[in-house]
């Protein structure tokens, strides 16, 4: 077994801004075990000769010319925003971090 | 806010021995974003220079900007890296409003450009190498600003406005090694890096290299240890000093304070400082904390960068000559001496110096205008001197002037504040003014027997032969003509009206 404990879970759960009970720490320190286990597997299929790779086809050097395209109204990017001012979005103030 | 102790600068250098890093943000001038088609344009209406890609929303596809990534290989070869052959892109993940995707598309563990070096040319011609660890490619963020509380800082804001014109611009990350030996020259050093590193980014043409738009910003991390450690200190991380002459201070500060942390027997907190550029002083920011656990993961949007060595030599066939090589260059060609080149440099004039010898002047007469004439003016404005109006033109129309006989030096000079002043181009200030020099015998023959009847002794002493009483009545003549006669012509005419050989 892959060793994530309630700890661990804890610790990412705070980073991802997720808020958890006690009783779902426990359940899900166990089932990360099992789920990194099973992704543990893959590396096992694959032999020294298969290079890591961050993307399933085999693609590189996916590029856009620098030409200018579309944009948005300052309407149209705030239409989805819960609060806005004055052409610009609203949030609250974040104290803890820069 | 609490005032931090801090020890003099000499004291601190006396007892501890400084070692520095610095990570320098560029802003790449490309017409569109790092990895959306929306243009690069500063200074625009918040929220009109994005699109979806920019904005986070779920399903877009980001593609790399080819001209971005043109200019970070450009970059890395002028800061003599090696370039990677392969290297892909990363999520930096963190939650604050400036990335609406609650990730910044970055580069972690494959820089487009890693091992590299500067030799940064200190004002008094000493050379340090400075060696680059990375240069990677990112995106900017979006701009916020702290509304409410008192100073429009952070601390005490009520809400923030988020603008994400911004979100999505190139930037290309250059970060140094630890660098070490600077000693008490290490404040000096990080404003030359700097200064160096927006050199070679403007020259390269790759930047528009304005530190007043952030263009180049600066991280400057400290630490001290005592002389003869090996082992590094703790260090702090002053965020965005944002000015050549505020990275200086930065550093110097910094110095102080952790000397006299240390001096007090407690151990450099690792943290983040914001830079005061009002009081110059830094204050913590946050502790080095689980909040830097970005989680960074290949970009699953994104394929490999594959920079063929073609490609590379390509790009390294359209580099400019190097800042340092040119001014090698420059100094050669003009035959100034080390000293004036260095002060010509540190003024800041040699582009202008070299314009206005393209434009016709000579290398000692550009050298004499700019340094003699232009710099003191642009101080007393308080403007760089290529800022304050005056062009090549200007200067070669002058000096004609001079050259010609038709203006003094004196002269030419009221002409440069005439032109300043919008009065016009010299030779119409010289009319304007009635400046000229008066070379019509008439006024000065008349001036001439003026000065004459007035110094009856003077000119009997001259008839007599002596010659070097001539001065009292050229000075009378001069006078006369409040300064516009030829000093040269008026002699002459005293000569051949008392009918003595000169």
């Amino acid at each position: 077994m892959a060793a994530i404990n309630r700890d661990d879970v804890a610790h990412l759960a705070r980073l991802a801004h997720i808020e958890m009970s006690a009783e779902e720490l426990d359940r899900m320190a166990g089932e990360l075990a099992v789920i990194v286990d099973s992704v543990k597997s893959v590396s096992e299929a694959a032999g020294d000769d298969v290079p890591a790779t961050s993307h399933p086809i085999p693609l590189s050097n996916v590029f856009r010319e620098d030409v200018v395209g579309h944009t948005f109204t300052a309407e149209q990017a705030l239409s989805g925003a819960p609060d806005s001012f004055e052409g610009r979005f609203k949030v609250p103030a974040i104290l803890d971090e820069d | 806010m609490s005032t931090d102790a801090i020890l003099s600068f000499e004291e601190a250098m006396e007892k501890y021995d400084p070692v520095l890093g610095f990570e320098v943000h560029v802003e790449l001038n490309t017409k569109t974003k790092m990895f959306s088609s929306a243009p690069n344009v500063f200074g625009d209406e918040p929220n009109t220079n994005v699109n979806e890609v920019d904005l986070g929303m779920p399903g877009v596809l980001p593609v790399v900007n080819k001209a971005a990534v043109e200019s970070s290989i450009k970059i890395g070869l002028a800061l003599n890296c090696k370039i990677a052959e392969s290297c892909r892109f990363a999520r930096k993940n963190y939650f604050y409003p400036d990335t609406p995707k609650n990730f910044q598309t970055s580069q972690y563990d494959e820089p487009i450009a890693y091992d590299g070096y500067l030799d940064i040319e200190l004002e008094d011609g000493t050379v340090f190498r400075v060696e680059i660890e990375r240069a990677h490619m990112e995106e900017d963020a979006g701009k916020l600003t702290h509304m409410g509380g008192a100073t429009g800082r952070i601390q005490g804001a009520d809400y923030s406005l988020v603008d994400y014109n911004r979100s999505g611009v190139p930037l290309v990350e250059i970060v140094t090694k630890p660098i070490e030996g600077a000693g008490s020259r290490a404040p000096e050093l990080a404003k030359a890096y700097v200064a160096a590193v927006r050199e070679i980014v403007k020259n390269l043409g790759v930047s528009d290299a304005r530190m007043e738009r952030g263009n180049v910003r600066c991280d400057a991390n400290v630490s001290l240890r005592p002389h003869g450690r090996e082992r590094f200190g703790i260090r702090s991380e002053t965020k965005n000093v944002n000015s050549l002459r505020a990275v200086e201070h930065a550093v110097r500060y910094e110095i102080q304070r952790h000397a006299a942390v240390l001096e007090s027997g407690e151990p450099v907190i690792q943290e983040t400082r914001h830079w005061h550029e009002d009081t110059r002083t830094t204050t913590s920011g946050r502790a080095k904390s689980d909040a830097d656990d970005y989680r960074y993961f290949p970009e699953p949007d994104l394929v490999p960068v594959l920079a063929s060595r073609e490609w590379v030599e390509e790009l390294r066939a359209t580099l400019p000559e190097p800042p340092a090589a040119r001014r090698k260059r420059l100094q050669a060609d003009w035959g100034y001496s080390d000293l004036e080149f260095r002060d010509v440099v540190n003024a800041g004039v040699m582009d202008s110096i070299e314009e206005t010898i393209a434009a016709g002047a000579s290398a000692s007469v550009a050298r004499k205008w700019w340094m003699g004439e232009i710099v003191g003016r642009a101080k007393t404005a308080d403007v760089d001197p290529s800022d304050l109006g005056v062009t090549p033109q200007t200067i070669v129309e002058l000096h004609k002037l001079v050259e010609s006989g038709k203006i003094n030096n004196k002269m030419a000079s009221q002409v440069l504040d005439g032109v300043l002043a919008g009065e016009g181009a010299p030779a119409e200030i010289v009319e304007k003014r009635g400046l000229a020099v008066v070379s019509d015998d008439g006024p000065l023959l008349e001036a001439i027997d003026a000065a004459l009847a007035a110094q009856p002794d003077v000119a009997e002493k001259i008839r007599g032969g002596k010659l070097q009483a001539i001065g009292a009545i050229v000075g009378g003549v001069m006078k006369a003509t409040r300064g516009q006669a030829d000093a040269g012509r008026v002699r002459e005419l005293i000569l051949e009206k008392l009918g003595v050989e000169g």
